[in-house]
């Protein structure tokens, strides 16, 4: 065969153009503080925390292979974290956002030592039970408020606007850190080993990668990111409780942005929050149907449209606004159509 | 000259993207023991395979005792009457000897096959009937993998590969076994990897190389130079 | 010393019940790998689908099970066959995804129906009626069938996939499906006749609980990791295993409830954990 040079393409027009409609995007939400109405930035603060939890459930599942139900574990750890912090040592609750997080990590070690007894659908309620064990613990310690929780009450000195304004850029820059760090982390070769993971480890195993040290980073990653969602949440809301904090509706919902959006991709819990967001507005007052809706929705796309929303898209179109594959492909100078490229 | 009781027509078969089969074209008449030879890979498996109603099939490509099978479950094709010892043995490991070979019946279809028959076809496994089917020897697990196919009354018995893996005095001892089968009425496809072997117990035989027939005809009726040519391909690169 | 052991019986007793929801799962995970997110949300409607068919037709909860029994194989048979079938697989995430999804959907649905307000069945006398075994330890009547009960199903339970030859076909297909279709089976009923079995066991569940105690539409997460629990501490592959974690289960419950009443089910949990850390193939698991 000759020699021809393959090369390894990572990004195409699409995506360069993507790049370049978020920035200007972004750079424009950074102004919101001075011209948006309070109740939009509260409302846009809720859904970044769904959107980086989601994008931590679908870290784990669509990416790592490991469903879990019980990561309102730490989103709960991280809120409280930042609670018990504000209240008790009188921190500022802003620079306490991140030690959420990361008490959350620091928790998730510990857990996985038992949770990764358990594999696939056992793991999945394995997690659940977790998840209680903590909703139980929090809802017995008096000092934190018990069952009937407690209030944030470090940021009563602080302006209105002024917390309403960091609260936001806070949001903003962690789901778009959330992002940046998710897609980065895929392309990188610890990603590249996930993926391999995924599709089998065994065959991975043989090829050298340690599956069970990439599975623990991936899960010690998810739950960082869901404890800077709990804390961020809970940052805005001001009102903490066991069964707010520790609630299954958390998992719930994320796996419905998550299918509907398009699993193991990264537009896909992007665009899983929208239509979220879009579905809360327009019905959420019927309250129960809504969330049958949601509900029988997830099992319909599930059932029919695995891929979801973006997956469709994406293999209809050969659309990739974050590209994490690579392409091979062959310069055209040797008369030669492209080789096919891999997935 | 009876007609075919099992006749494949442009057969093709894959999995995913890989295509297995090209077009194969095959038959066996009732009371013939057909061999099919070939490399790894040849397709020999998935043939057998896709006659079993595992992979899937055009309705037409395979025909058996005259009506066209294509595309029917595995299940139902057991119950017509077609049975696979499949390579590898695949035996239940959480039942018995025994339970194993009842299983055999779950196609419903009644005959010569019983267990009795199949315990004085294969005397070895008698004893240990009650014994979990995976602590037996490779042997005796071919034995009971066999005897599973027979208790379904099958018409027509197809064996994958059943010499893998075991030491050749034992396949004698299984082979040894072929000809009482085959008085009970049965038609036997055999894939098998030692060609004189296969030679040896069928009439005629097929050789497959990437997916393809390329030798059909009498067991006795060809050198072992035109079956090494057909089996690694030489006679054909001109014809691709 | 008396009061621990009247504490040990009826750990005992409430354990059976833990048995009696963890059967079905056993069931079902053992025969086909599916973990039905959604199983303690089937216990509470199938108590709620008691005390609608007790008050519609008035009927003592005896023959609302009766009626409920067939509606509850049928179901589980129909779900199984035409809706779960297909999200079985090597990937876990479709069958977990929609057992979820299910799960919301029938909560949210009794709550429509029935109002978030706990329910419970009129046993009659059978619910107040007790028993002294020996001085200071009474039992109920109730939980006395319930033990048996779950006994009497343990043993059905065990004695059909070890002697029938349905039960050899639940095994084979569980071992190696593609190859038990070869043998005639088709795999989708026999999943779906083994679904069909675990809701007829729900269905028993769920009437027993609601006879017991209340159901309200939110009670199925609670069941369910109860099962689940029993389930895991019992081990995998054997029935009597489960209806052993179960009443184990049920026990430590007691002891922490005794302890202190805020820490009853948290002690379950607790031991739960510790059975997973030190033994994680369960405490009687069958080893094949």
């Amino acid at each position: 065969m000759s020699g021809a040079a393959f090369s390894v393409e990572r990004g195409g027009a699409a995506s360069r153009l993507a790049g370049v409609v978020a920035l200007i995007a972004i750079a424009f939400l950074c102004t919101a503080p001075w011209w948006a109405e309070s109740g939009w930035m509260r409302e846009f603060n809720e859904m970044a925390c769904y959107l980086i939890f989601a994008m931590m459930w679908n870290l784990l599942a669509g990416y790592g292979g490991m469903v879990s139900i019980g990561q309102q574990a730490y989103l709960g750890l991280g809120g409280y974290t930042l609670v018990a912090l504000g209240n008790f040592t009188g921190m500022n609750p802003f620079l306490a956002v991140p030690l959420g997080a990361i008490a959350a990590m620091a928790a998730a070690y510990p857990i996985s030592r038992i949770a990764f007894r358990l594999q696939g659908g056992h793991f999945a309620i394995g997690t659940w039970v977790i998840a209680e064990v903590l909703r139980l613990t929090m809802a017995n310690i008096s000092a934190i408020g018990g069952g009937s929780g407690t209030s944030l009450i470090a940021l009563r000195g602080i302006e209105k606007a002024t917390r309403e304004s960091i609260t936001f850029w806070l949001c903003l820059a962690s789901v778009v850190a959330s992002v940046a760090l998710v897609h980065g982390f895929l392309r990188s070769r610890q990603g590249l080993a996930l993926l391999a993971i995924r599709d089998s480890e065994v065959a991975s195993e043989s090829q050298g990668v340690d599956v069970a040290q990439t599975k623990l980073w991936v899960y010690l990653v998810a739950a960082f990111g869901c404890g800077l969602a709990g804390a961020l949440y809970y940052l805005g809301n001001l009102r903490i409780s066991p069964d707010s904090a520790f609630s299954v509706n958390w998992t719930a919902f994320s796996i419905f942005i998550v299918m509907v959006g398009g699993i193991a991709t990264i537009e896909g819990p992007i665009i899983g929050v929208i239509v979220f967001y879009l579905l809360n507005r327009l019905f959420s007052d019927y309250g129960t149907w809504y969330l049958v809706g949601l509900g029988l929705l997830a099992i319909l796309v599930t059932t029919r449209f695995p891929k979801g929303i973006w997956g469709v898209v994406s293999a209809r179109f050969d659309l990739h606004l974050f590209p994490v594959q690579r392409r091979l492909t062959r310069p055209p100078d040797h008369g030669m159509a492209p080789t096919p490229r891999d997935r | 000259m009876s007609a075919a009781l099992l006749a494949t027509r442009a057969l093709e078969a894959r999995y995913d993207d890989f295509q297995a089969l090209f077009g194969v074209d095959l038959e066996t008449r009732e009371g013939e023991v057909v061999a099919i030879i070939g490399a790894n890979g040849a397709g020999k498996s998935t043939l057998l395979k896709t006659i079993a109603g595992l992979l899937p099939a055009p309705r037409e490509a395979v025909r058996f005792a005259g009506e066209p099978i294509g595309g029917l479950r595995a299940g139902e094709i057991a119950r017509r009457g077609i049975a696979l010892v499949p390579e590898g043995r695949r035996l239940f490991a959480s039942l018995s000897v025994e339970e194993n070979l009842r299983m055999g019946r779950q196609s419903g279809r009644r005959g010569t096959w019983d267990l009795k028959a199949v315990f004085e076809l294969f005397p070895a496994l008698l004893e240990k009937r009650a014994a979990p089917a995976t602590s037996l020897s490779g042997g005796q697990q071919q034995m009971v993998a066999i005897g599973r196919a027979l208790m379904a009354n099958p018409r027509l018995l197809m064996c994958d590969e059943i010499s893998l893996g075991l030491a050749p005095i034992v396949v004698k001892g299984i082979y040894d076994a072929l000809p009482k089968i085959a008085a009970s009425g049965l038609t036997a496809i055999i894939v098998e990897q030692d060609v004189g072997l296969a030679c040896h117990v069928s009439h005629r035989l097929y050789c497959l190389q990437e997916g393809r027939v390329v030798l059909s005809g009498p067991s006795d009726g060809f050198s072992r130079e035109e079956i090494s040519r057909a089996y690694f391909g030489a006679a054909t690169e001109a014809g691709r | 010393m008396i009061g621990w052991l009247d504490t040990v019986v009826q750990g005992v007793l409430l354990g059976s019940l833990y048995a009696l929801f963890a059967m079905g799962l056993a069931l079902v995970f053992g025969v086909m790998r599916l973990t039905n997110v959604a199983h303690g949300d089937l216990v509470v409607l199938a108590g709620f689908g008691a005390i609608a068919l007790a008050a519609q037709f008035n009927l003592g909860p005896l023959a609302a099970f009766a009626c409920l029994l067939p509606l509850a194989a049928a179901s589980g048979y129909a779900l199984q066959r035409y809706v779960l079938n297909d999200t079985l697989g090597k990937d876990p995430l479709p069958s977990l995804v929609v057992t979820f999804g299910l799960s919301i959907v029938i909560q949210n649905m009794l709550q429509e129906v029935f109002s978030a307000d706990p329910r419970s069945l009129s046993a009659g006398a059978i619910a107040t009626a007790s028993v002294r075994l020996v001085e200071g330890v009474t039992v109920g009547v109730l939980p006395l069938a319930t033990f048996a009960a779950a006994l009497l199903v343990a043993l059905a339970l065990q004695w059909f996939f070890a002697r029938t030859a349905p039960g050899s076909a639940f095994r084979a297909t569980s071992d190696d499906r593609e190859t038990a279709e070869l043998m005639g089976l088709d795999a989708r009923v026999v999943y779906a006749s083994a679904t069909a079995i675990a809701f007829m066991l729900i269905a028993l569940a769920g009437v027993l609980q609601t006879m017991r105690t209340t159901v309200a539409p939110a009670d199925g997460p609670g069941l369910l990791i109860f099962a689940f629990e029993a389930v895991v501490i019992g081990g995998l592959g054997s029935f009597w295993g489960t209806f052993a974690g179960g009443i184990l289960l049920g026990v430590t419950q007691a002891i922490g409830f005794r302890l202190d009443p805020g820490w009853g089910i948290w002690l379950g949990h607790v031991m739960f954990l510790a059975v997973l850390l030190v033994r994680p193939q369960g405490l009687f698991p069958r080893t094949r």
